[in-house]
């Protein structure tokens, strides 16, 4: 097998990783205002996702770290074009990061109330500006014959990446609040049951729309069949949460987010930054990759290495499974 | 105006401030993971109430630090992108190699395992607990090697190969990458720093609790841990630090001709170490200095009679080799962030001997101002490392990678200057304001002191550690 392919899927992986991880962790601290109702009631939220947001967000630093290496003029080009989105969403995660730390560090409700809009907008503006990146991504921007961007920050703007935006946000919302009611217990569980119906209604409005009119610009049959996958699985996941069966319903949106994402590579392949001007300036798999000796050296750690994540991020996963309750935060707290 | 909104030069500010301070939680997060590794350790063999209370006191101002290590993080790999495209482009077949291997060998053991530790108080066995932390610790340090590798490649290129036609450099062997004599000293150097930082944290928090007479059964022991991990750690920071500037000396003469401020080749006793020199505002000539004979000679030869290249003689060896140019960094800047590493490090060592001798055999010395003089451990420390780095990114211009690429040539092409201001001001702001915070956080956790703990368990004696939330 070529590698330049297996590290366009590898690269694919790990944003499929970040998306499906740090996306319902976006979506808990989204549901702040809508599901926390008193300090107690934020703190539980805050707490579902306490011991694994951090080890969720490292795969945006593994998947960015990767795409350096494995395709670096993928990277070049996207990062330096993408700069003010991008400053945008490294100032939210930095905000968000460390409000998780400061808020519980002073009993004061002023200070934490600062903290918790904090992690509210962090959550939100990377969950709205991934998606619009994307959606760029896949339709295509202006680049030059040196592969640079050569648009403006409004040309980023236009309305299928905002339709992008829209739907990773409400998608990553749905996500977070199922993950809520799997996580919670008492009237909290059963209000995040309720609030993921309603979000979910909409969510499958917006991804309905987004990926039809992505298929139709830049469509290929693995995307379209990645898509309906998506789709199915975002109602399978709807009705799940329905009926109660939230562990169902987490997974069915984890592979709607999976399957979603890798529509889009899907769609991309085997370009990886398609110029929207002159087809010529774009970068494929070919000119933007590192060669075959680097890619070799990086096929073999990943090969190691990732299944050795997989396990002790999973082991994590399972030591936290218990449910967090008023009564828990209440007990820890002397 | 359009000096204002070079992107050069904002990039190069940008790169300068969110380096250093991420640079600061760094060395806190190494040093402190492992810390609290140790004493936690001490606390599972022993059972003893103030080994866990001294685990939980460093621990949360660990943990006050450790976020903004990681989020701070983030920034430095996204702005090679983001900034310096044409850096990205022409390294990244070579550089990306060990910054992918930090985040999948390192920085998701890190991440993860520190969750575990942080929550899993009350939901690990105790063994299993314990070692989660040192994890934590290994983790980190591991991380910190593969970032030093990927730097020691900008500071000395090798195990790659040009290739011309797609104007980039390619890996050619990931091991002499990984074995970079550069990164064989500047690791150590850096881990052992980094201890450094850590014990000066443990020295200050514990001088203030004494000068206070209060906490003693925690704080004693603290700041006996303390004052030998700063003795420890500075010697052996002091010999890779001298491993370092030899490869230094074999690989950029120029920076150490710079860090010395010597712009003709000197030898033997001539090539002296000015402890501190006043020079004409251009710093082309010397007023008054202080020096050392034989000391430069020793410190970049290891012999007495040895030859020191001058930075006019390296200027003209470099303009037959690269054509015209200026191939020295800013002077003053190498000349003065050399010194005040060294001499802010050696003079912590030198606290900490004083330290030990003054609370040999149980003894607290009474007199405020020894204490006020330990308190300043902690900043001094950080300021140590903050100008090591500036000393070593410095003194590496005008190059980018040195020999292959000018910094000049590796900024964005499609990036403006506005764009990049924005980025600085904001980055400036947000950090500056977080700073703020984060100080009074810091010195909060210390006054408040280690936490009270239950009382121990009837049946096995033993102290039980209670759950964290957030």
């Amino acid at each position: 097998m070529d590698l330049t392919v297996l590290w366009f899927w590898i690269v694919a992986f790990l944003f499929v990783g970040y998306f499906v991880l740090d996306g319902f962790d976006f979506g808990v601290g989204m549901s702040i205002p809508f599901l926390g109702r008193d300090d107690t009631d934020r703190r539980v939220l805050i707490n579902t996702i306490g011991p694994v947001w951090d080890l969720n967000e490292t795969w945006v630093i593994v998947a960015g770290a990767s795409l350096f290496a494995a395709f670096p003029e993928w990277y070049a080009t996207l990062f330096s074009g993408f700069y003010l989105p991008l400053v945008l969403i490294l100032l939210a995660l930095i905000a968000r990061g460390v409000s998780f730390e400061y808020r519980h560090q002073r009993p004061e409700s002023a200070w934490k109330r600062r903290f918790d809009a904090m992690i509210v907008v962090g959550s939100a503006v990377p969950a709205f500006l991934w998606g619009v990146a994307f959606a760029n991504i896949v339709h295509g921007v202006p680049l030059d014959a040196g592969h640079n961007y050569t648009g403006s920050v409004a040309d980023l703007l236009n309305p299928h990446a905002l339709l992008g935006g829209t739907t990773t946000l409400l998608l990553f919302f749905t996500h977070g609040v199922v993950f809520v009611s799997l996580k919670t217990d008492g009237p909290m569980r059963e209000r995040a049951r309720r609030l993921a119906g309603r979000a979910g209604s909409v969510t499958i409005v917006a991804a309905a729309a987004f990926l039809v009119w992505t298929g139709l610009t830049s469509g290929t049959t693995s995307y379209w069949i990645l898509a309906a996958v998506a789709a199915v699985a975002l109602i399978a996941g709807w009705l799940a949460n329905l009926r109660g069966a939230e562990g169902l319903a987490f997974a069915f949106l984890a592979i709607t987010v999976a399957a979603a994402v890798f529509a889009l590579f899907a769609s991309l392949f085997p370009e990886v930054m398609p110029a929207s001007n002159d087809p010529a300036n774009g970068l494929t798999i070919a000119n933007a990759s590192s060669t075959e000796y680097t890619l070799t050296v990086m096929s073999w750690l990943a090969l190691f290495v990732l299944p050795l994540v997989l396990a002790y991020q999973g082991w994590t996963y399972w030591v936290f499974r218990k449910r967090i309750t008023r009564t828990s935060i209440e007990s820890a707290v002397h | 105006m359009n000096e204002l909104l070079d992107p050069l030069l904002l990039a190069r500010w940008q790169f300068g401030i969110t380096t250093l301070y991420h640079f600061l939680f760094v060395p806190l997060t190494i040093g402190l993971a492992t810390t609290a590794a140790i004493f936690q350790t001490a606390w599972y063999r022993t059972g003893k109430g103030e080994y866990l209370r001294i685990t939980r006191f460093f621990g949360t101002i660990f943990l006050i630090n450790f976020a903004m290590g990681v989020v701070t993080g983030i920034v430095q790999e996204f702005q090679f992108g983001m900034n310096w495209s044409e850096y990205s482009r022409f390294v990244g077949d070579v550089f990306g190699a060990p910054l992918a291997m930090e985040g999948l060998l390192a920085f998701f053991f890190e991440a993860t395992f520190i969750g575990l530790w942080i929550f899993g108080w009350d939901k690990l066995p105790r063994g299993l607990h314990l070692a989660t932390i040192w994890a934590t610790a290994v983790g980190s340090i591991c991380s910190a090697y593969f970032i030093l590798a990927a730097n020691a490649f900008m500071q000395n290129p090798v195990g790659y190969e040009l290739n011309l036609e797609k104007g980039r450099a390619e890996l050619v062997d990931i091991w002499a990458v990984l074995s970079n004599p550069v990164v064989l000293a500047a690791f150590p150097h850096t881990i052992f720093a980094s201890f450094m930082v850590a014990a000066g944290l443990i020295i200050s928090a514990a001088a203030w609790h004494l000068a206070r007479n209060q906490h003693l059964d925690t704080m004693r022991p603290a700041l006996k841990f303390g004052l030998w991990a700063m003795v420890a750690a500075g010697a052996l920071t002091t010999v890779f630090g001298d491993q370092l500037s030899l490869a230094m000396v074999a690989t950029q003469p120029m920076k150490m001709a710079a860090a010395e401020a010597t712009y003709d080749t000197v030898c033997g006793a001539d090539a002296s170490f000015s402890l501190f020199t006043l020079g004409t505002p251009d710093g082309k000539t010397e007023l008054f200095s202080i020096r050392v004979p034989y000391l430069l000679s020793f410190l970049s030869t290891h012999t007495f009679d040895g030859c020191v290249e001058g930075i006019n003689d390296l200027q003209a060896e470099y303009r037959e080799l690269w054509g015209p140019g200026d191939y020295a960094p800013i002077i003053w800047v190498t000349y003065w962030a050399f010194r005040w590493m060294i001499g802010l490090g050696l003079a912590h060592v030198a606290v900490a001997v004083v330290g030990l001798w003054l609370t040999r055999k149980g003894r607290l010395p009474r007199q405020r101002w020894i204490w006020r003089v330990a308190v300043w451990s902690f900043p001094l420390s950080l300021a140590a490392m903050s100008v090591g780095w500036i000393f070593t990114e410095m003194g590496r211009q005008p190059w980018i990678v040195f020999s292959l690429l000018p910094t000049e040539s590796a900024v964005s092409p499609n990036v403006t200057g506005l764009d990049v201001l924005i980025s600085l001001v904001a980055f400036t702001l947000v950090y500056g304001s977080l700073a703020v915070v984060e100080v009074r956080l810091v010195i909060r956790a210390i006054r408040k002191g280690p936490p009270e703990l239950g009382a121990p368990d009837p049946e096995t004696g033993r102290v039980e550690p209670a759950a964290t939330i957030y």
